[in-house]
C-alpha cells in the first residue's frame, strides 16, 4: 500500500460524530471514520444500516444534523455535490443515472461544465478509460452497453474530475465475477496512484479481498472497525448483523415428483426498445425442485418473469404450462387459481403499493385466489377487512415481519421486512408453483437467510420453485438445478453439484452452449 | 437561514383535515385584500359575498341547485383522478348529456308521459358517457393524452350546442331567440320542497356521492381504482387492467356529468339554450380536490364552491363589482388547496446553516 509523502499522519478524510436525523429517527448517529490517502476502505452494513445516508452526507446530498467532516485535517461544509467534486470527492452510485438514448460522451458531458466541447470530453474520456483498463467507446449508445460497461461510464465520469477520494456504492452487485475482477484491478491502480476509495458493500469475500480497512455500521452506529484481511467472513457477518447468520439447511436426497411448471419453445418479443426479447426458452421444474436461474441484470430476467406470471401473457398458449394445463395466454389470476404464486423483483410499485397498508397489499396478490375468504356481498365484492387483517397478522407472525403498529403502510417497512411479507403472502397459500425474481435483492442478511430457507422448505414440502437471481451465493444455497439466462436465452439446466462459479460466469457472458452467436434479434 | 420542506415519515392526519380549512382561510384573506385594493371595505364585501346568501330560504335553494351539478361531476372526477385518468372535459360531457337528454322533449314536444323523465335522465347519462368514451378510446388505442383530448372536446360540445339551438332545434315560435321550446311539465325535474326551486338533482348528487363513497371504502372495485391509480404495475400484478380502468372511470364520470347536464336543463332552465352552465365542469375539478377526492368531502366542497357562484351574483348586486370575482375566488381556492396539501406530506422547517468554516470554493 502506498502512502503519499509527508502526510501519513493526517487522514485524507476524517469524519467526527456525524449524525443525521430524519424527524425523530436517527439514520446515522455519532459516526467516526478515517480514510488514509491510498487506502481502500470498506463501509460494511446491512440494508438500512445507514450506509447510504452517510455517503449522501459526504457527497453533499444531505445536510448532517450534527458532526464534522475534515478534509486533509480541515473542517469543511459540503453543501452540494458540486462542493464535494471541487474538494476532490467522486461518487459512483449503485443505480446509474444514465440516459439510454444518448452516447457515452454525451452522458459524461451532462455532468460537466456545459462550455467544454463534446469532442474534447470524448477524447479525455477515451484516454482515461484506456489508462485505467476500462475500455469504452465514447460514441456508443448507452442502450447498447452491458451493465458492466455502463458502470465504467460512471467511473470514468468520476475520474474526469481527478478526485482524491472515490465512493463506490455496491459496485459489484450487477457484475459477473469476471467483470468484478476487472473492476478490482482498476481500484488497485487507483490506490497505487495514492487515491483513496470508500467501498460500500455487503459482500464479505470481496471486502476481505480488496480492502485495507473496514468500518461496520448497524442501525446507524459504528459496530466495528477492523482490518478485513484479519477477520473471517463469519466474524465480519457477526459485526454486521449482530448475531451469527443462520446457514440455509437443505436436504438434497429427496426424490423429485411430477412436472409442475414447464416452458417449451417460449418466444416473446421485446415490448419496448430497451427490453429484451425472449428466444426459445425451455425449462421444466418438478415438485420438490428449486430451479435457480442465474444471470447478470438486464438479460431478460424481468421479461421471463412477466411471461411466467402472466402479467404479460404470451402468444402461444402451449408455450407455458402449469400442472399440465397450458396457460400461455391466461392472465396472472388464472395462473394463481391453478396454484401458482409469484414474487416480482421490484417491491415498491410492483409487488406492493408503498402508500397502502399491509392488509391492502395482501389483498393485492390474493383478491382472486382467496375470493371466498376475503370478499363477500356477491357481485358487489365487499371486502371483508377483518378476514384480510387476520391473514395479514398470520403472515407477519409466520415470517417474523417487524413493523411499527398494527397495519402500517408498506412504504414504512424496511426492505427486508417488506420482502419477508411479500414472500410470506405467497407461502401462506402453500403454492404448488412459486416463481421468484431476485428474492433477496437489497435485503439484509438476516431476512435473506430466512427467505432462502423458506424457499428451500417450500420445495421440500413438495412445491416447484423457480428462483431468478443475480446472486451466486444465493443460487448455490438454494438450487437443486441451475440454468443461466443471457441475452434472452436460457441455457440447459444442470444439477447444482455439477456447476462451478466459473462455468456460470462463462454462460452469463453469453457463451451459449446450444445456440450460435449473432442469432436473430427482434429489434 | 432558509425554509426547508422536510418529508414526513407518514401522512399527517391533522393536516389532511386542516389543509382544506387553511386553504379557505387564506382564500378569504387574499380575497379581502383584493376587495380592499378595489376600494371596497373588505369586511362588508366578504360579508355580502359569503354570508348574505346563506341568510334567506330562497338563496339556500339556489345554493342546492348550484351545488348539485358540482357534486355529481366532482364525484365522477374523483374516481378518474384517483385512478390516474385526468378527465378535464366534464364541461363537454355535461353539455352533451344535456343535449342527448333533451332529445325527447325537444323533438317530441307533444309526448306527455311519466316515462319521459326517466328516459331523459338515462339518455343524458348515456350521452355524457359516450362523449367521455372518445378520450378513453383515444387513450387506450393510441396512447393519446386524455387531458388534451377531453379538454378540446369541451369546445366542440359547446359549439355544437350553440349550432343546435340556433339552427335545427330553435323554437319556431320563439321570436328568433336561440333557444328550444320549453319542456312539457312531465319533462321537468320536480322540486324537492315546496319552499323553493331546488329540484331532485341535489338528491341524485347526495345518493351518488354516498354510493361512490361506499364503493371506494368497502368494495374490491374501489380498491382496484386506488391500486391502479398508485401504480399501474402493481395493478397488473393484482390482475387488474389499467385499460379497463380508463374505460370505467371515464364512462362513469361522463355519465355523472351527463346526468348533471340533463338535470340542470330539465330542472333549472326548462329548455335548451346556448349557455347552460357557468363552468360547472371546470369548477368541479376544484370541488373534487377541495373535497380530498373523497365523495363525502366532495358534498361539503360542492356547497362551498356553489357559494362562490352565489356570492359573485350577490357582490354584483350589493357592492357593484363584476361577478367574474367568483372565478377569482375559485382560482385562489384551487391554488391554496393544492399548496396546503403539501403540508400533508411535508413539514416546514427553518434551517440555520451549520456553523461556517472550512474551504468550499
Amino acid at each position: 500500500m502506498t502512502v503519499s509523502e509527508g502526510s501519513a499522519a493526517i487522514p485524507l478524510l476524517s469524519v467526527r460524530k456525524l449524525t443525521k436525523h430524519f424527524g425523530s429517527f436517527a439514520a446515522c448517529s455519532g459516526i467516526d471514520l478515517d480514510i488514509a490517502p491510498g487506502e481502500i476502505h470498506a463501509l460494511l452494513g446491512e440494508n438500512g444500516a445507514g450506509k447510504s445516508t452517510f455517503v449522501k452526507m459526504l457527497f453533499g446530498i444531505l445536510d448532517p444534523t450534527e458532526g464534522d467532516i475534515l478534509w486533509n485535517g480541515e473542517r469543511v461544509a459540503i453543501r452540494s455535490p458540486g462542493t464535494a467534486r471541487t474538494l476532490g470527492i467522486g461518487m459512483v452510485f449503485q443505480h446509474f443515472s444514465l440516459f439510454e438514448a444518448l452516447t457515452v460522451a454525451e452522458n459524461i458531458a451532462l455532468s460537466l461544465d456545459p462550455k467544454i466541447p463534446l469532442a474534447k470530453i470524448a477524447e479525455e474520456a477515451s484516454t482515461l478509460s484506456k489508462a485505467y483498463g476500462l475500455p469504452l467507446d465514447p460514441k456508443a449508445h448507452v442502450a447498447d452497453l452491458s451493465v458492466g460497461e455502463r458502470q465504467r461510464i460512471e467511473i470514468v465520469r468520476a475520474l474526469l474530475q481527478n478526485p482524491k477520494l472515490i465512493i463506490l456504492d455496491e459496485p459489484t452487485s450487477v457484475l459477473t465475477p469476471q467483470e468484478a475482477d476487472k473492476l478490482f484491478e482498476t481500484l488497485f491502480q487507483l490506490r497505487a496512484e495514492g487515491r483513496s476509495v470508500l467501498y460500500i458493500s455487503h459482500r464479505l469475500e470481496e471486502v476481505q479481498r480488496i480492502c485495507d480497512g473496514a468500518t461496520v455500521l448497524r442501525h446507524g452506529r459504528v459496530t466495528g472497525r477492523c482490518d478485513p484481511k484479519r477477520e473471517t467472513a463469519a466474524s465480519l457477518a457477526r459485526m454486521m448483523v449482530g448475531s451469527e447468520v443462520a446457514a440455509v439447511s437443505r436436504d438434497t436426497s429427496a426424490a423429485l415428483g411430477d412436472v409442475r411448471i414447464e416452458v417449451a419453445g417460449l418466444n416473446a418479443d421485446a415490448r419496448t426498445p430497451f427490453a429484451i426479447s425472449l428466444r426459445d426458452i425451455n425449462l421444466k421444474v418438478r415438485a420438490g425442485e428449486v430451479l435457480a436461474i442465474a444471470g447478470v441484470a438486464g438479460n431478460g430476467q424481468g421479461e421471463l418473469f412477466d411471461a411466467l406470471s402472466g402479467e404479460y401473457p404470451v402468444t402461444s398458449n402451449e408455450a407455458i404450462s402449469i400442472r399440465g394445463r397450458p396457460v400461455g395466454r391466461l392472465g396472472i389470476n388464472a395462473r394463481r387459481l391453478l396454484g401458482a404464486g409469484f414474487v416480482p423483483e421490484e417491491r415498491h410499485g410492483h409487488a406492493a403499493v408503498s402508500a397502502l397498508p399491509l392488509s391492502d397489499n395482501l389483498l393485492l396478490a390474493r383478491s382472486r385466489s382467496d375470493r371466498k375468504a376475503f370478499l363477500g356481498g356477491g357481485a358487489l365484492g365487499v371486502i371483508r377487512h377483518n378476514a384480510v387483517r387476520a391473514a395479514t397478522r398470520r403472515i407477519c407472525e409466520a415470517m417474523d415481519v417487524r413493523k411499527s403498529g398494527e397495519d402500517p403502510v408498506a412504504g414504512a417497512l424496511s426492505g427486508g421486512n417488506l420482502q419477508k411479507f411479500i414472500v410470506g403472502r405467497e407461502l401462506d397459500r402453500q403454492p404448488a408453483v412459486l416463481v421468484v425474481n431476485q428474492p433477496t435483492w437489497g435485503v439484509d442478511a438476516g431476512a435473506a437467510s430466512r427467505i432462502r430457507q423458506a424457499l428451500v422448505d417450500l420445495a421440500r414440502a413438495g412445491s416447484a420453485v423457480v428462483v431468478i437471481s443475480q446472486d451466486l451465493d444465493e443460487i448455490f444455497e438454494v438450487a437443486t438445478n441451475i440454468a443461466v439466462i443471457s441475452e434472452g436465452r436460457l441455457s440447459a439446466s444442470y444439477p447444482a453439484g455439477e456447476m462451478s462459479r466459473e462455468r456460470i460466469g462463462l454462460l452469463m457472458g453469453g457463451v451459449h452452449d446450444s445456440t450460435q452467436p449473432g442469432a436473430v434479434h427482434a429489434h | 437561514m432558509r425554509i426547508e420542506l422536510q418529508r414526513r415519515s407518514e401522512v399527517s392526519r391533522l393536516f389532511s383535515l386542516v389543509s382544506p380549512l387553511l386553504a379557505l382561510v387564506l382564500t378569504l384573506f387574499f380575497g379581502g385584500i383584493m376587495f380592499w385594493t378595489l376600494g371596497k371595505n373588505p369586511f362588508d364585501a366578504l360579508y355580502s359575498f359569503f354570508i348574505e346568501p346563506l341568510l334567506e330560504v330562497w338563496s339556500l335553494h339556489e345554493l342546492a341547485i348550484k351545488a348539485a351539478p358540482l357534486i355529481l361531476i366532482g364525484v365522477g372526477l374523483s374516481i378518474c383522478y384517483r385512478s390516474n385518468n385526468w378527465n378535464i372535459g366534464a364541461e363537454g360531457q355535461f353539455t352533451i348529456g344535456a343535449i342527448t337528454g333533451s332529445i325527447l322533449p325537444v323533438l317530441y314536444p307533444e309526448w306527455h308521459s311519466p316515462m319521459i323523465l326517466p328516459l331523459m335522465l338515462v339518455m343524458g347519462m348515456i350521452g355524457g358517457a359516450l362523449y367521455a368514451g372518445i378520450p378513453a378510446l383515444l387513450k387506450t388505442r393510441f396512447n393519446t393524452n386524455e387531458i388534451l383530448t377531453s379538454l378540446m372536446l369541451v369546445y366542440i360540445a359547446q359549439l355544437y350546442l350553440d349550432w343546435l339551438v340556433r339552427g335545427p332545434w330553435r323554437d319556431p315560435q320563439g321570436y328568433n331567440f336561440p333557444q328550444t321550446k320549453a319542456f312539457v311539465p312531465e319533462a321537468v325535474l320536480p322540486e324537492v320542497l315546496d319552499s323553493g326551486r331546488a329540484h331532485l338533482a341535489i338528491v341524485f348528487a347526495i345518493v351518488v356521492a354516498v354510493a361512490i363513497w361506499f364503493m371506494m371504502r368497502f368494495m374490491l372495485k374501489g380498491f382496484e381504482v386506488t391500486v391502479l391509480g398508485q401504480s399501474e404495475r402493481a395493478g397488473r400484478f393484482a390482475g387488474f387492467s389499467a385499460r379497463r380502468m380508463v374505460w370505467f372511470s371515464m364512462l362513469l364520470s361522463g355519465a355523472l356529468a351527463g346526468l348533471a347536464g340533463i338535470s340542470e336543463v330539465s330542472g333549472s332552465i326548462g329548455h335548451v339554450q346556448p349557455s347552460i352552465s357557468p363552468g360547472y365542469g371546470f369548477t368541479a375539478i376544484i370541488v373534487a380536490f377541495l373535497g380530498r377526492l373523497n365523495p363525502l368531502g366532495i358534498i361539503a366542497s360542492g356547497f362551498v364552491l356553489a357559494l362562490t357562484y352565489l356570492g359573485g351574483e350577490a357582490a354584483q348586486l350589493s357592492i357593484g363589482i363584476s361577478d367574474k370575482v367568483s372565478r377569482v375566488f375559485q382560482g385562489l381556492l384551487l391554488f391554496f388547496v393544492l399548496s396546503c396539501d403539501t403540508l400533508i406530506h411535508y413539514r416546514l422547517r427553518l434551517v440555520r446553516h451549520p456553523a461556517p468554516g472550512g474551504a468550499h470554493a
